[in-house]
């Protein structure tokens, strides 16, 4: 087994909990992952699983994918990604949604929606100056260093540039419910990234 | 989205009486005191409902003691134990926030002739029950809603 699988974003939801009060949850359709490779110390260097999902079709990979899916008998697949290695796995094996149970705490990876060219405002959290009385301030960032010393910008400066469209990690999020034979899990909360994207689920490291 | 409809769907509670705005309903809601359970009822007419499939809301609006009182209850949450329709009202819009404004005879809603089996029938299916609401207020449109 591995420590967490592959899935897609479904969207959110509601659903009520046994006291009846509404908790927020995203749906995922987790799996089923199948194993292409198992990479073991002797051979690769370290230890991983690495795990197929999604359906494509054949011509939309190369040769060289569908020849490495093929070793282990996978269908082509979209996306590959490795795992932490828990316990026996064999190439070829299926990993489903059944690996989390309700109430276990799970960490969800994504990649978040893209905002573009943004501001230092929106960007990094820069109150701005005011919009009116004469004010001629308004989004600008402002000074971003000192003269003789440094003469020059400090690194890490934050300035206006691309946002969005990053790896995201969101710790903790705790399944509520799961539906194993229609490969679902509802995760407490929001996730990272647009509707049908990507996202990793895994054991959560703050458990 | 069809995907994730099809899951909101099943989220949903299997009989949900039918019920339209200007309806006075009485909802019995399930209240927990310490340890025992048990069921108060909220009676008023229905003001709104908004959102769709497991996440509908409705509004009930009361006059207690001379005081406005609304309360929003999910359609689907499991503390809405039971909705009673107890009249149904004639009326032509479907957010009937003017009640708030208004006060005695000018707060009512007009009553419309009480007939279950339509209501029923409406209830399989969402476009037939809104027509029929529809036809069924137009055949009485010569009073102003609101106001008789």
């Amino acid at each position: 087994m591995t420590n967490g699988l592959l899935g897609k974003k479904l969207g959110m939801t509601q659903v009520y909990d046994g006291e009846g009060r509404l908790i927020p949850v995203t749906v995922i359709e987790a799996g089923p992952c199948r194993v292409v490779q198992v990479k073991t110390p002797d051979r690769h260097g370290y230890e991983a699983v690495q795990l197929a999902f999604g359906e494509v079709r054949e011509r939309k990979l190369t040769k060289a994918e569908l020849g490495h899916l093929k070793t282990a008998q996978v269908p082509p697949s979209r996306w590959l990604r490795e795992f932490r290695k828990l316990g026996d796995v064999q190439a070829g094996q299926v990993i489903k949604a059944d690996l989390f149970q309700k109430g276990e705490w799970v960490d969800v990876i994504g990649t978040s929606k893209g905002k573009g060219f943004q501001g230092v405002v929106k960007r990094h959290h820069y109150k701005g100056g005011p919009e009116t009385h004469g004010s001629m301030f308004h989004r600008a960032p402002g000074s971003i260093g000192s003269s003789s010393y440094p003469s020059r910008v400090w690194k890490n400066k934050t300035l206006p540039g691309h946002m969005g469209s990053e790896r995201v990690t969101v710790q903790r999020l705790k399944v509520v419910e799961t539906r194993p034979d229609e490969n679902l899990l509802f995760v407490s909360g929001a996730v990272p990234g647009a509707t049908n994207g990507l996202v990793v689920v895994r054991k959560s490291k703050k458990s | 989205m069809n995907r994730l409809e099809r899951i909101r769907r099943s989220l949903t509670k299997k009989t949900v009486p039918p019920f339209e705005i200007g309806d006075t309903v009485r909802v019995h809601v399930k209240v927990v005191e310490g340890e025992k359970e048990r069921i108060q009822i909220f009676e008023g007419a229905v003001i709104s409902r908004k959102g769709g499939q497991n996440s509908e809301t409705f509004t009930v609006r009361k006059v207690s003691y001379g005081v406005g009182v609304e309360r929003i209850f999910p359609v689907h949450s499991p503390i809405v134990a039971r909705i009673d329709v107890v009249r149904q009202g004639k009326v032509r819009r479907a957010k009937l926030y003017y009640l708030r404004e208004k006060k005695g005879k000018m707060a009512r809603v007009g009553e419309r002739d009480f007939s279950p089996e339509s209501k029923v029938q409406g209830g399989t299916a969402g476009r037939a029950k809104s027509s029929q609401a529809e036809t069924a207020v137009a055949s009485e449109a010569a009073v102003p809603a609101g106001k008789a």
